[in-house]
C-alpha cells in the first residue's frame, strides 16, 4: 500500500512530526497511527467534506474577492503540557508587561524617563493617540484580548514573531477547526486527551463585562463590526451568538449626552461595553477619519468621560508597534522584574546609530519589515529577494529608518500537510489568544496554527493564500473532566405509539427511514 | 440579555421571513403551472406565460413576442438581479441573514447558506434537462426546513415574530396575487384546480370539500378557511397576533389595517364573498401594504447606510 508519508523529506527547519526521518515524535505517534493506513484518496475525500461543510456554514474568507472555505489542513499540531506550560506562561507574562507598558506610555511614562525605551518611539507612533491619554480603563485593562504570533526555530524553541493587541482575529477558526477535526476524526480525540478549546465566549464575556465603566450593575456588552463585507464578519456574528450579545454597526449605535445607545424595536437601550472589531482609525469620524462611515460619531467622547468601556482600548498601537517589540524583552525586566519566558527573534533597529548601516550591508541576508505592516504585507525576504528588491528596500530603509525592523530570518517549523494526493513538510507558526479580565490573564488552550501552503513558504497569512491546523495541547495525565458525568438512571422511555386495533404498531418503526 | 432586537435586525429578519416565504410560493406557482402545461397539450403556452408573469407583478415581454416557458424561468426562477425571482428572493434573504447571523440560529443561516450553494447545481441540471422539478423541489423543500427550523430552534421572543410577521404578510400577498388574476384578469386565468395546487391547498381543499375545487368555493377556501395555514384569514391572524405580541396598542397603525380586514373576513358569508371579491382583493393587498410600511416606521425609524437587500432601495 502506498504510504502518504513515503516521500515526506523535512525541510531545512524542526519537524513537528519527526525527529529526523522515519523516527516521529511521542506526541504524533496515535495521529501517525490513525493517518498512515488511510488511502490518498479517502484523505482528500474528508477534506473536500470538510471544505464543503465550511462552505454551508459559511466559514468562509474573501481571497482575491472571492468566497473560499476556511482552508483546514488534515494534519492536527500538537503542543504537549509542558511546551503548552511554557507558551502559555510565556504569553500571560508577555501581556502583563504590554499593559503595564500602556499604562505608563499614557501615565506617567517612568520608562521614557528612565531610559528603558525612547521617548520618540512613544512621540512618532502613528498610533499613540491623545485621545487615550488619561483615560483611565476600569480595572486597569487596555488589553482584553492579545493575539501573540510564536514560531518554533531551527533549535525547537519558540520565540516571538509579533504582538497583537489591537484587534487580533482568528480565535473564531480555533473554535471551528476544532468543531471540524472532532468530526473528521472523532476515534483521535477519544484517545487523546486533547483540552477543549469551548471555553472562550465565557472567558471574553467576563472579561468585557468585568471591563464595564463603574456603578453599573448589569452592563450592556456588543459587538461592533465593520459589517457583513468585512473579512472577518463571520468571526464577529460567531463570538456575538456564543456570548449572546448584540452584533452591532456603528448605525445601529447613537451617542447623546456622552452617552451611547443602541437603536432597538423598544427604543434606544443604554450600552457599557463595546468589543469593537475595528481599527481606532475608523471607530469615530468625530476623531479620527473624518470619512469614516462605519464608526459612530461620538463614542469616543463617551469612552473620555467614562461611560463606555472601549475594548480593545484606543491607542493600544502603540505596544503592538513593531519596533516597540524590539523593546519587549527589557519592558518585561523592567516592569515586572522577571526575566522574559519567550525569547524574541533577534532584531535590528535601522534607526539607532550603527545599526542603520549594519543592516543596509547585509540586507540580502535578513528579513525587513515595515513596523506597521499587518497581513504579511510589504515584508522582504532577503536571501529569497532579488537584486532589484533588494536595492528598493535598501533605499527605502535609509530614507525611513523609523519606519522599518530587520530580523535574522528563522526557519520556521514544519508539519506534514496535505499537499495534493501526499504529505509534505510546510512551515507553521502559531498565534495563541490571551484574554485578560483584570485580574487574570488567561491563554487559549492552543490557539491558531497558521500554514503556509505553498513549498517553502514563510508567510502564513490567510490573506496570502495560508491555510491552517487544529492545535491540540494534550492534557497531561489522564484527561480532567470539567464537568462531572450525570448519574442515576435515565428516564423510562416515552410509551410506544398503540395501533388503531390497540397493539403495538411494531411494523411503523424502522419502516420508515 | 438579548430581551431587545436592534432595529436593523428586526428588519433584516422580517425581509429573510418575507423573501423565504416569496421563494416557496413562487416554486409553487411556477410548479402548478408547468405540471397543467405538460399534462394538457392543447393549451397555450404564450397564455399561460402571461397569466404567470401577472400573478408575480413582473412586466410580461410585448405581444408580439412569443412567451415561453424556458423564457419564464430565467425571469422568474433564474434571475438572481431580481427579488421577484426565487433566485433573487433566496439571495436577498440569505443577505438579510447574513446581516442577522446572530439573531437567527446558525441552523438557520446554514439552511440559508447551503440552499445557495445548492441552487447553481439544480440550475444547470434544470438547464440540461429542461425539467426544473428538481430545482423547485429543492426550494420547497429548503423553504420548509427554513421554517421548521425557526419553529423549533428560536425562541418565541420578538426576532422569531419578526419572521413570522414578515412570512405572513408574503403570503397573504401571493395568495391575494394569484386570486386576483383569476378575478380580474380572466383572458389569462388559470383554472381552479391549478389555483389550489399552486397554494399547496389541494389535499386540504379535498378533505375539507372534496372534488378538485370549482369557482368560488375555492376561492372561499384561499381567503377564508380558518385552519389552512396559507388561507388569508390564517395568515391574517397570525400577522395580528404576532403585531400584538410586540406590544403594540390597539390603534396601532401597523395592526389596524390587517385587523379590520381579518375580522371582516371572519363575518363574511359565501354570497357577499362572491359578489365582494375584487374589491376584497384589492383591500387586502393594501391592507397588508399599509400595515408593512407602519411597521417600518415604527420598528425600524432610520435608514441605514446599506440597503442592498431590501427592496426598493
Amino acid at each position: 500500500m502506498a504510504d502518504i508519508f513515503d516521500a515526506y523529506a523535512p525541510a531545512d527547519a524542526w519537524d513537528e512530526m519527526f525527529e529526523r526521518p522515519g523516527e516521529v515524535r511521542t506526541a504524533y505517534e496515535p495521529v501517525l497511527a490513525a493517518l498512515q493506513p488511510v488511502e490518498p484518496a479517502e484523505l482528500r475525500f474528508r477534506a473536500d467534506q470538510m471544505a464543503r461543510a465550511f462552505t454551508d456554514r459559511g466559514v468562509t474568507y474573501a481571497f482575491a474577492g472571492e468566497e473560499r472555505p476556511w482552508p483546514l489542513d488534515l494534519v492536527p499540531r500538537i503542543l504537549d503540557a509542558l511546551e503548552w506550560d511554557l507558551i502559555q506562561r510565556g504569553v500571560a507574562q508577555r501581556v502583563r508587561a504590554l499593559e503595564a507598558y500602556l499604562a505608563d506610555a499614557y501615565g506617567p511614562c517612568r520608562a521614557f524617563e528612565d531610559g528603558v525605551v525612547p521617548w520618540r518611539l512613544l512621540l512618532n507612533s502613528p498610533h499613540f493617540h491623545r485621545a487615550a491619554h488619561g483615560v483611565e480603563p476600569p480595572g486597569g485593562v487596555r488589553i482584553h484580548v492579545a493575539g501573540i504570533d510564536l514560531v518554533r526555530d531551527e533549535a525547537g524553541d519558540f520565540r516571538v514573531l509579533e504582538d497583537n493587541v489591537r484587534v487580533p482575529s482568528g480565535v473564531s477558526y480555533v473554535i471551528e477547526n476544532r468543531r471540524a477535526m472532532t468530526r473528521v476524526f472523532p476515534s483521535l480525540f477519544a484517545e487523546q486527551h486533547v483540552v477543549p478549546v469551548d471555553g472562550y465566549a465565557q472567558r471574553l464575556l467576563a472579561a468585557l463585562r468585568a471591563a464595564a465603566p463603574g456603578g453599573i450593575g448589569d452592563p450592556r456588552v456588543v459587538v461592533l463590526t465593520p459589517g457583513p463585507n468585512n473579512a472577518a464578519y463571520f468571526e464577529h456574528a460567531l463570538l456575538a451568538r456564543l456570548m449572546g450579545v448584540q452584533l452591532v454597526e456603528g448605525h445601529d449605535l447613537v451617542c447623546r449626552g456622552n452617552r451611547v445607545w443602541m437603536r432597538t424595536t423598544r427604543g434606544e437601550m443604554p450600552v457599557h461595553v463595546v468589543y469593537r472589531r475595528l481599527d481606532d482609525d475608523f471607530l469615530d469620524p468625530l476623531h479620527f477619519r473624518p470619512d469614516s462611515v462605519i464608526g459612530c460619531p461620538g463614542i469616543m467622547g463617551a469612552a473620555m468621560a467614562g461611560n463606555v468601556t472601549l475594548a480593545n482600548a484606543v491607542g493600544n498601537g502603540v505596544a503592538d508597534d513593531k519596533l516597540l517589540y524590539t523593546y519587549v524583552p527589557d519592558l518585561i525586566r523592567y516592569y515586572l522584574s522577571e526575566e522574559p519566558i519567550l525569547p524574541n527573534v533577534e532584531s535590528f533597529r535601522p534607526d539607532e546609530p550603527g545599526q542603520l548601516e549594519a543592516v543596509l550591508d547585509q540586507i540580502d541576508q535578513l528579513v525587513i519589515k515595515p513596523v506597521d505592516g499587518a497581513g504579511g504585507q510589504g515584508i522582504v525576504i532577503g536571501p529569497k529577494a532579488d537584486r532589484e528588491t533588494l536595492e528598493r528596500t535598501r533605499q527605502a530603509v535609509a530614507a525611513d529608518p523609523r519606519g522599518w525592523i530587520a530580523q535574522r530570518p528563522v526557519a520556521l517549523s514544519t508539519s506534514p500537510t496535505l499537499a495534493g494526493e501526499r504529505m509534505a513538510p510546510r512551515h507553521i507558526d502559531l498565534r495563541p489568544f490571551a484574554v485578560n479580565d483584570g485580574s487574570e490573564v488567561w491563554v487559549l488552550p492552543g490557539g491558531l496554527t497558521r500554514v503556509a501552503l505553498q513549498e517553502g513558504n514563510l508567510i502564513v497569512n490567510s490573506s496570502q493564500g495560508g491555510g491552517s491546523k487544529d492545535t491540540w495541547v494534550l492534557a497531561e495525565g489522564p484527561a480532567e473532566r470539567p464537568y462531572e458525568e450525570a448519574g442515576g438512571p435515565l428516564p423510562e422511555k416515552a410509551p410506544r405509539q398503540l395501533g388503531p386495533d390497540g397493539t403495538r404498531a411494531v411494523v411503523q418503526e424502522g419502516a420508515q427511514q | 440579555m438579548n430581551d431587545v432586537i436592534l432595529s436593523r435586525i428586526a428588519e433584516a429578519l422580517t425581509w429573510t421571513g418575507r423573501y423565504v416565504e416569496r421563494a416557496d410560493a413562487t416554486g409553487r406557482i411556477l410548479d402548478a403551472y408547468l405540471h397543467r402545461l405538460l399534462e394538457d397539450p392543447w393549451r397555450d403556452e404564450d397564455t399561460a406565460c402571461r397569466s404567470l408573469y401577472a400573478i408575480l407583478g413582473v412586466d410580461a415581454p410585448g405581444r408580439q413576442h412569443h412567451c415561453d416557458m424556458q423564457q419564464v424561468l430565467d425571469q422568474l426562477a433564474f434571475d438572481a438581479r431580481s427579488t421577484g425571482s426565487i433566485e433573487g428572493a433566496l439571495g436577498a434573504a440569505r443577505l438579510n441573514a447574513r446581516s442577522a447571523r446572530e439573531a437567527v440560529s446558525s441552523e438557520m443561516w446554514e439552511c440559508l447558506n447551503s440552499t445557495w450553494h445548492a441552487l447553481a447545481d439544480q440550475r444547470t441540471a434544470a438547464r440540461r434537462t429542461g425539467g426544473p422539478y428538481a430545482y423547485l423541489e429543492l426550494v420547497r423543500r429548503r423553504a420548509a426546513l427554513f421554517f421548521g427550523l425557526a419553529d423549533s430552534t428560536m425562541s418565541r421572543d420578538d426576532s422569531w415574530r419578526f419572521v413570522v410577521l414578515g412570512r405572513s404578510l408574503e403570503r397573504v400577498d401571493m395568495t391575494v396575487r394569484l386570486l386576483s388574476v383569476r378575478v380580474l384578469d380572466a383572458a389569462h386565468a388559470p383554472d381552479w384546480p391549478t389555483l389550489l395546487s399552486a397554494s399547496g391547498a389541494d389535499e386540504a381543499y379535498a378533505r375539507v370539500h372534496g372534488g378538485f375545487g370549482e369557482g368560488p368555493k375555492v376561492a372561499e377556501f384561499l381567503l377564508l378557511d380558518r385552519d389552512f395555514p396559507r388561507s388569508a384569514l390564517h395568515a391574517l391572524t397570525t400577522a395580528e397576533e404576532c403585531l400584538a405580541a410586540l406590544g403594540r396598542p390597539r390603534q396601532d397603525p401597523a395592526r389596524r389595517p390587517i385587523g379590520a380586514l381579518r375580522t371582516h373576513l371572519e363575518y363574511l358569508d359565501s354570497e357577499s364573498l362572491e359578489a365582494g371579491l375584487p374589491t376584497l382583493l384589492r383591500d387586502l393587498q393594501q391592507a397588508c401594504m399599509a400595515s408593512a410600511e407602519a411597521v417600518a416606521e415604527k420598528f425600524f425609524p432610520y435608514q441605514g447606510p446599506v440597503e442592498w437587500a431590501q427592496e426598493g432601495a
